[in-house]
């Protein structure tokens, strides 16, 4: 038994931490964050430089991480700076071609943006549900339907597309170039696509994906779940300081037994989710992983919810405005309940599993 | 990062059970495994069973008698427990006195007191609370007045558990009348066969006889009984509930509430399918189950940090609010599972083939209740609420 990171990960996560400390300020942050590209071309290149995305791929692939504890320390903190840049797409993207076998060289040197199309408007967290089809056509296929929410689509160069063959997931690799594509930002930041594919040429990268596209979505869970504990670390210590500072009735609302209490439990459930990240973590390459990984996502949506809501209240009208950074670290912890499965969807499978 | 156990510490976990499988005595397990009261007899067996394995002060340093275990073998070690249903230790001589005496008494208190509370030859109950003063114990009012080598104490004392068993009591008293309630209280050992002690039961919300009131008057207590300095016992008591806060996130008792709840809610029958496939009460559960899962670890990692830092920190707080509201929830849900089944009083059906619920159920109402206590006693969770926005948050 031992919960201190190892010295790899611990120079890691000072690494990124001072990075984004000096160089993505919030302020930075919400200028790039909400125009297109929807992140910061320079910032990007610079934390590929940093080793980001090697730590998010194992050694025998060329990376020097890859397991869960390397993705929740790279998205803490990515999550305490609120940080846009697609770093998310690349690991979904990474996951994918190593269970294929692929190579991932493009991917880790920054050459190429990869995106993972899986989820759909009426199939956004279960795979099962997945319309979008492929055809064989002139030994290779194409592919027909609608990929939604496609986080990191707007820079893709390239897109993972998880389709149905002959009645199984599949998963397709398109060239940004060969599809439809509408790019957008989203209200929390960063930006997205819709992927419209209509015979759109498709290389067949693994036939039968199922269980890779399963993984895929658990580290994305895992990797935003460990957002969400960087984005809560700071939305509390911004609250606890700021019921320091302000000042009503003639003394801090600090001191009020109201407030208190409730930015207590705001940090319970902040320590709670850690703990689940860190179990989930521990798991994500056994047999258990989407058990684990579904309780995390569900606890860390009560929690993220709680200090979001919670933070705003006890700031006050100051965390309603554009400028003041906590609203977008709220809106952030909000809106990662809509990916990768909200509360409610990861409580049936636990459920299921009773 | 490594949550899985040694190998050393596995091997450790399959000793103490096999351990309590081949020694606890069956009657005993079925009284755990049911909730229904301990004798007296059952709990000093118990403690003479761990006594003679050399397990029962599992928290005491190895000098006082302890196994040396670390704070991971002790929380194995309570893991076990709860698995095979053995009792709880009955903590006021052995979790609060002992960790007391360890870092205030004097030698001659350690060599006299320490090795009694291990042999059971006392069993020490605790007169913390009055009945004027709960969470605010500092306005405690029993007063012990100097009167040459003695103290005379006068007042009362009240939420005494299992005193009903005890020789001894270890009391917060007030030395010093004027100036800071906390700066005139003192801690002091007396035997409960002084005169002028008398003990009065409480009957629980559920029935049972668990806690009592002390009546004090004119006690007279030698001095040298007094733990400390005269009326520096605030700290005393302070470093007292720290402890107790130690082992109260209950994760052990909780996991095996949770499996007794699933076992019951697929037999259990509803609207002709078993309750457990009811969504509204198998969410319920679900979520209990995950927030028990990341409870499990939130209480390996401030063991592994009390390992690290020699001592639990104010952070033990956060245990006692969330384990207790989890313990709550699934007293909730294991009352509820049962319908109208959870509903007779135990004991007013005379024959036991026409009870209504399974024999280790029959007392889930009235452990529901009884387990009420948990986020009122040794601190109210408002009280640890206090202690957390003083010491973590600052504020």
């Amino acid at each position: 038994m031992n919960f201190d990171l190892t010295d790899d990960r611990r120079m890691l996560a000072d690494t990124l931490n001072r990075y984004l400390s000096d160089k993505y300020s919030a302020e930075h942050r919400t200028k790039v964050a909400y125009d297109a590209p929807y992140h910061d071309p320079e910032k990007w290149a610079e934390l590929v430089e940093l080793g980001i995305l090697f730590a998010l791929a194992p050694e025998d692939a060329g990376g020097f991480g890859g397991s869960g504890f390397d993705i929740s320390v790279v998205f803490e903190a990515l999550g305490r700076a609120n940080c846009p840049e697609p770093i998310l797409p690349a690991l979904l993207a990474t996951r994918l071609l190593v269970s294929a076998g692929e190579n991932l060289e493009s991917l880790l040197s920054g050459e190429k943006h990869y995106a993972a199309a899986l989820g759909e408007i009426d199939a956004p967290y279960d795979l099962s549900g997945i319309q979008t089809t492929a055809t064989a056509k002139d030994g290779g296929h194409n592919l027909s339907g609608r990929k939604s929410a496609v986080y990191g689509g707007q820079v893709a160069d390239i897109f993972l597309v998880a389709a149905k063959l002959d009645g199984n997931l599949a998963l397709f690799e398109i060239q940004a170039s060969d599809a439809q594509i509408e790019t957008y930002g989203m209200i929390d930041g960063g930006g997205a696509a819709e992927l419209l594919l209509d015979n759109t040429p498709a290389r067949l990268v693994m036939a039968d994906a199922g269980t890779a596209l399963q993984d895929a979505m658990n580290a994305g869970a895992l990797a935003v779940c460990a957002e969400a504990v960087g984005l809560m670390d700071v939305t509390h210590d911004t609250t606890i300081d700021y019921m320091k500072m302000r000042q009503q009735f003639g003394r801090a609302i600090g001191s009020f037994q109201v407030l208190q209490h409730r930015a207590v439990d705001m940090l319970t459930e902040i320590e709670q989710a850690r703990s689940i990240v860190i179990k989930a973590a521990s798991e994500l390459d056994g047999e258990n992983a989407s058990r684990y990984v579904s309780m995390a996502k569900n606890l860390v949506g009560r929690a993220a919810r709680l200090n979001s809501e919670e933070a705003i209240q006890m700031h006050g009208g100051i965390a309603m405005t554009w400028e003041y950074p906590v609203s977008h670290y709220a809106k952030r912890l909000i809106m990662i309940d809509h990916q990768f499965g909200d509360t409610d969807f990861h409580l049936t499978r636990i459920m299921n599993d009773l | 990062m490594e949550l899985a156990y040694s190998d050393k510490e596995i091997a450790f976990q399959e000793e103490v059970r096999s351990f309590f499988t081949s020694n606890l005595p069956a009657e005993t397990v079925d009284a755990v495994r049911s909730g229904s009261e301990l004798t007296k007899q059952m709990m000093v067996d118990y403690h003479a069973l761990l006594a003679k394995k050399g397990w029962l002060a599992s928290t005491w340093p190895v000098e006082f008698g302890g196994p040396g275990w670390t704070p991971v073998e002790r929380h194995i070690f309570e893991e076990e427990a709860c698995r095979c249903y053995a009792p709880r230790i009955v903590p006021f001589g052995l979790a609060m006195l002992g960790p007391v005496l360890h870092k205030f008494g004097t030698k001659k208190q350690q060599d006299e007191i320490l090795p009694r509370i291990i042999s059971g030859e006392d069993w020490w109950c605790q007169g913390y609370s009055e009945p004027g003063a709960g969470s605010d114990l500092a306005s405690l009012k029993t007063s012990a007045v100097r009167d040459g080598d003695d103290y005379i104490i006068n007042g009362q004392k009240t939420w005494t558990t299992l005193g009903q068993h005890a020789n001894k009591i270890f009391c917060l008293v007030r030395t010093k009348a004027d100036g800071k309630p906390q700066a005139g209280i003192s801690f002091i050992l007396v035997d409960l066969d002084t005169p002028g002690i008398e003990m009065r039961p409480i009957r629980l919300i559920e029935g049972g006889h668990e806690v009592n009131e002390v009546f004090f008057t004119d006690v007279r207590v030698p001095v040298e009984n007094r733990v400390g300095e005269e009326n520096l016992g605030w700290t005393i008591a302070k470093y007292l509930l720290t402890h107790e806060r130690t082992n109260i996130a209950g994760v052990g008792f909780s996991m095996q509430a949770l499996e007794e709840i699933k076992a019951l809610a697929r037999k259990v029958q509803r609207n002709g399918k078993p309750q457990i496939e009811d969504p509204l009460f198998a969410a319920r559960v679900a979520q209990v189950e995950i927030d028990l899962e990341a409870m499990k670890i939130t209480n390996l990692r401030m063991l592994f940090k009390a390992q690290k830092q020699n001592g639990p920190g104010p952070e033990t707080s956060i245990l006692k609010i969330k384990g207790t509201l989890i313990g709550q929830e699934l007293k909730d849900l294991a009352r509820r599972v049962l319908g109208p089944s959870a509903a007779p009083f135990p004991g007013t059906i005379t024959d036991g083939n026409l009870a209504l619920a399974p024999a280790d159920a029959a007392n889930n109402a009235a452990r529901y209740f009884n387990n009420r206590k948990t986020s009122i006693f040794g601190g109210s969770n408002e009280i640890q609420r206090n202690i957390l926005t003083k010491t973590m948050l600052e504020l």
